[in-house]
């Protein structure tokens, strides 16, 4: 046994407790062993394990504490010094690999301990993420559900609609148990409870408005919580065990068009206000949370954005409706002014021919009696009729005149006159009655007034002895003066015409004339009457001066189309008045000089030529024919004969200003040619002038050649004055009915 | 000269002698007067024209008359234009006798219309010749070189 080298066991061998050790050591060995394979396989498997190394080294550390304790196996019973030396090792290693670990331990664990806490900090922070996130999704619907809403209220342009959905789409996004709201009434002294979300109609309720709560919320444009136990939130009578669920009430401004200036954003300080109240459900426990309030407070605003909307769409509907009945309106007094416009000149139309007729046929007929045998007493009474109705006709052609100057259908007749000639005839007519009434009267024509001018000669010289006459009329006594000179520049502007601008000019001169009368004046007042029609002053009124009223709005029509002024001038009552007129008038060329033919209205005052005037004469009787045309020829026309009635009418063209026709024709009567001549031209100015020309005087002919529409009736034979006068008469008044 | 003036002198003469006899009447003048450069033989060509017509309507009426039953209403008609045509050119006599001429035709009465129809033509005659020596005197004064005197 000595030999052996054996180590021997320090104790006795007990059987059983060595028995029981030697069981214990074996599953200390088993579980050391296994301990690392366990870790090693869970280290494997999970991916993140950042102490490796130390892993490794306490499973060398468990290895060794294992091995050591299988090593104490052997020991147990007799052992060789091999394995005491191994057992010697192993706990050698053992002890150092341990307290190694040991050691690191201390460094190791702190750490380990760490990583919980952050483990757990970091929980924390999830769960607070996952409310935030939460809350941020709430508000987002909220967002939406504002949109929504907005779409629906922008939607619409009807108020009511879009109240109604207001309150609808609240309610439901919020899941409120009533939302009301209350506007102004129209003294503004009240609200009034106008739309609610789930009672139908409403009973007006009304709160004044200058409680403390609504005045509260009016003044901030927060949603403001208010008791459900004021007024404007008790909208059902209290029931239920539940308390009232909060209430928000919110302003929402009622913009006006006018508030809305160009350059600044509305002030909301002059407003009126509705207020929107809304209740949350009495049996939850809601609370308003801050973005439901929000919420409330934008769809506030929009609902007042669309509000005014609306009322700016409703403005701009009424008032293009406004604009159609206008419209309408106006359409409708147009087409009546039209109407009416036709009817007055079909009316003058007729008119003018009607009544020309009946009063040529008086005063021809009067001017026959009055050549026929009469008592003195009968004399005065044809002379009498006579004036009269020279007087009627001179107005019937004036209104008639004036009316067709008014159409504007009156034009000038431009030719060339003497113009020294107007001046002097006119004074020659006026001169007459100008020495009864013992008045002096002076023409003063300026030496650089030419003497030749481009106008309308008959016009101008009613005109001048229009305005002479005036002068004459009103004149008791003293003396009158017609000056007449070449207006300049400077003279022609005039206090009293402040819209008229004469452009002299190469072609063109403008003539100014002045008529002074020491006569009654005319009071200021009275002044601009003057030249309306129809208008009388009093005191001329009284006088009966025999004027119609007319003449001097006449005077200005002319003078108007001859791009003139006409004014009166008179310093008062009993200080005499000046007519002053200025016309345009052309200066004619030197070459036309030679070719003048005057046309005095004077007979006898040289020769008259109608220089191509077209005539027609029908005749059947060739000696007579040809002594007509000689006539005719002799004066200057352009004369074409035919002996029938049917060539007559074949040949008869508008050229033909004359037709001189024997009402003794066989064959077609020559009453009849004139009623055919009537028929083929329809339009007067287009219709040449038919004189009859007969051997018989009698009063049946004369009547049926009016009667027929003749313009003349002409004794044969008929001499070469009477020709020449009867063609003047003619072509000035387009009548004649002096037979001889 | 002396030429001129005395054949003038003849022509102021004769002119006036036939107005006085009632040959002619101012109507005559008148045509007279018509007569200037453009128309010199105005007068002498209404006169051929009027003696011409009246020759026509002379034969008419004769015709007229001759007849079985006598048309006085045609008759009537010529005289008429006659009248017309006579008064035209200021044949005075001419014209007087057709206004007693009409008074017969509206009295039907035929014998009246041939006396006066004789008398037309008669009338017509003379006219003729007086004036045709009145426009030969105007033709010699206007180939001696002088102007015709007006009435």
């Amino acid at each position: 046994m000595e030999s052996c080298n054996c180590i021997e066991p320090q104790w006795p061998a007990d059987e059983l407790l060595m028995k029981y050790q030697y069981i214990s050591d074996f599953f200390i060995a088993l579980a050391y062993f296994s301990i690392p394979l366990e870790l090693i396989y869970f280290v494997k498997k999970s991916a993140v394990f950042p102490y490796r190394w130390v892993l490794v080294q306490f499973g060398a550390f468990i290895v060794l504490c294992g091995a050591t304790h299988l090593i104490n196996l052997w020991t147990f019973s007799m052992h060789s010094r091999t394995v005491a030396i191994v057992m010697t090792t192993a706990k050698v290693l053992t002890a150092v690999v341990s307290c190694a670990t040991a050691l690191m331990l201390v460094h190791i664990i702190p750490d380990l301990l760490s990583v919980k806490t952050r483990e757990l900090f970091l929980k924390n922070k999830a769960a607070e993420l996952d409310r935030e996130m939460g809350l941020i999704r709430t508000q987002e619907e909220t967002g939406r559900h504002v949109r929504m809403l907005t779409h629906e209220i922008r939607s619409t342009l009807d108020r009511h609609t879009i109240l109604k959905t207001t309150l609808v789409e609240l309610g439901r996004t919020l899941s409120l148990e009533e939302c009301a709201l209350w506007m102004p009434t129209r003294t503004g002294l009240e609200l009034q409870l106008s739309y609610t979300l789930r009672q139908q109609n409403p009973v007006g309720y009304t709160v004044p408005i200058q409680l403390p709560v609504i005045n509260q919320v009016f003044s901030s444009n927060r949603a403001v919580k208010i008791s459900p136990n004021c007024p404007v939130a008790r909208l059902r009578p209290l029931a239920g065990k539940y308390m009232p669920g909060e209430v928000v009430a919110v302003r929402v401004p009622l913009l006006h068009l006018s508030n809305f200036q160009i350059n600044d954003w509305p002030e909301l300080s002059t407003k009126r206000y509705a207020l929107m109240v809304l209740m949350l459900p009495s049996d939850s426990a809601r609370q308003w949370h801050v973005h439901e309030l929000e919420l409330v407070e934008v769809v506030a605003d929009q609902v007042a954005v669309a509000l005014s909307h609306a009322a700016i769409l409703e403005e701009s509907m009424r008032a293009r409706d406004l604009l159609m009945e206008q419209n309408i309106a106006l359409d409708l007094a147009r087409r009546e002014a039209e109407t009416a416009i036709r009817a007055r000149n079909d009316f003058l139309a007729v008119m003018n021919h009607e009544m020309r007729t009946p009063m040529h046929a008086i005063i021809a007929l009067s001017s026959l009696l009055q050549e026929t045998e009469l008592t003195p007493e009968q004399r005065l009474m044809v002379e009498t009729i006579l004036k009269s109705s020279n007087l009627l006709a001179t107005l019937i052609n004036d209104v008639l005149d004036l009316s067709r100057l008014e159409d504007g259908s009156l034009q000038l007749q431009i030719g060339t006159f003497n113009l020294h000639a107007v001046f002097r005839e006119v004074l020659n007519l006026i001169k007459p009655i100008a020495s009864v009434k013992k008045l002096l009267v002076a023409l003063n024509l300026s030496p650089d007034l030419p003497e030749y001018a481009v106008g309308d000669e008959k016009r101008l010289m009613q005109t001048l002895l229009n305005v002479v006459g005036n002068a004459v009329k009103f004149t008791k006594e003293g003396n009158i003066s017609i000056t007449a000179f070449v207006a300049k520049s400077e003279s022609l502007r005039d206090a009293r015409a402040p819209d008229f601008f004469p452009v002299p000019s190469e072609n063109h001169f403008y003539l100014r004339v002045q008529v002074k009368d020491s006569g009654s004046g005319i009071s200021p007042q009275d002044t601009p009457k003057l030249f309306t029609k129809f208008a009388q002053n009093q005191t001329m009124a009284t006088r009966n001066s025999g004027g119609s009223g007319l003449g001097l709005a006449i005077c200005k029509r002319f003078v108007n189309l001859m791009e003139g002024h006409i004014w009166i001038e008179s310093e008062g009552l009993g200080k005499g008045c000046t007519a002053i007129f200025i016309v345009k008038l052309g200066i004619p060329e030197h070459s036309n000089e030679s070719k003048l033919s005057f046309m005095p209205k004077l007979p006898g005052h040289g020769q008259t030529n109608f220089p191509g005037l077209k005539v027609l004469v029908m005749d059947d009787n060739s000696v007579s024919r040809s002594v007509t045309k000689g006539l005719l020829v002799h004066l200057g026309c352009d004369v074409m004969t035919v002996s029938s009635s049917e060539e007559c009418l074949r040949v008869i063209s508008q050229e033909h200003k004359v037709v001189f026709m024997d009402v003794c024709v066989p064959g077609i009567d020559g009453y009849e040619v004139a009623v055919h001549i009537h028929e083929k031209f329809t339009r007067r100015h287009e219709r040449p002038l038919i004189v009859a020309l007969t051997g018989n005087t009698d009063k049946v002919t004369k009547e049926n050649c009016m009667r027929v529409g003749m313009d003349g009736v002409i004794l044969k034979p008929i001499s070469l004055e009477k020709m020449r006068s009867v063609l003047l008469d003619l072509l000035e008044h387009r009548v004649l009915f002096e037979a001889i | 000269m002396d030429v001129v003036s005395q054949l003038q002198r003849q022509f102021v003469d004769y002119s006036a002698s036939l107005y006085r006899e009632g040959y002619v009447d101012d109507q005559f003048n008148q045509l007279q007067q018509l007569k200037d450069e453009s128309n010199p033989d105005f007068v002498v060509e209404v006169a051929t024209l009027f003696f011409d017509d009246s020759g026509k309507l002379v034969n008419k009426m004769a015709d007229a008359l001759e007849q079985p039953s006598v048309d006085f209403k045609l008759i009537d008609s010529h005289v008429h234009q006659l009248k017309g045509s006579s008064s035209s050119v200021g044949a005075a006599r001419v014209k007087n006798v057709c206004i007693t001429f009409r008074n017969f035709c509206e009295a039907q009465n035929r014998e009246g219309c041939l006396i006066c129809l004789q008398q037309v033509n008669h009338e017509c005659s003379i006219l003729k010749n007086k004036l045709q020596t009145l426009f030969r005197l105007e033709q010699q004064i206007t180939a001696a070189g002088g102007s015709i005197p007006m009435h």
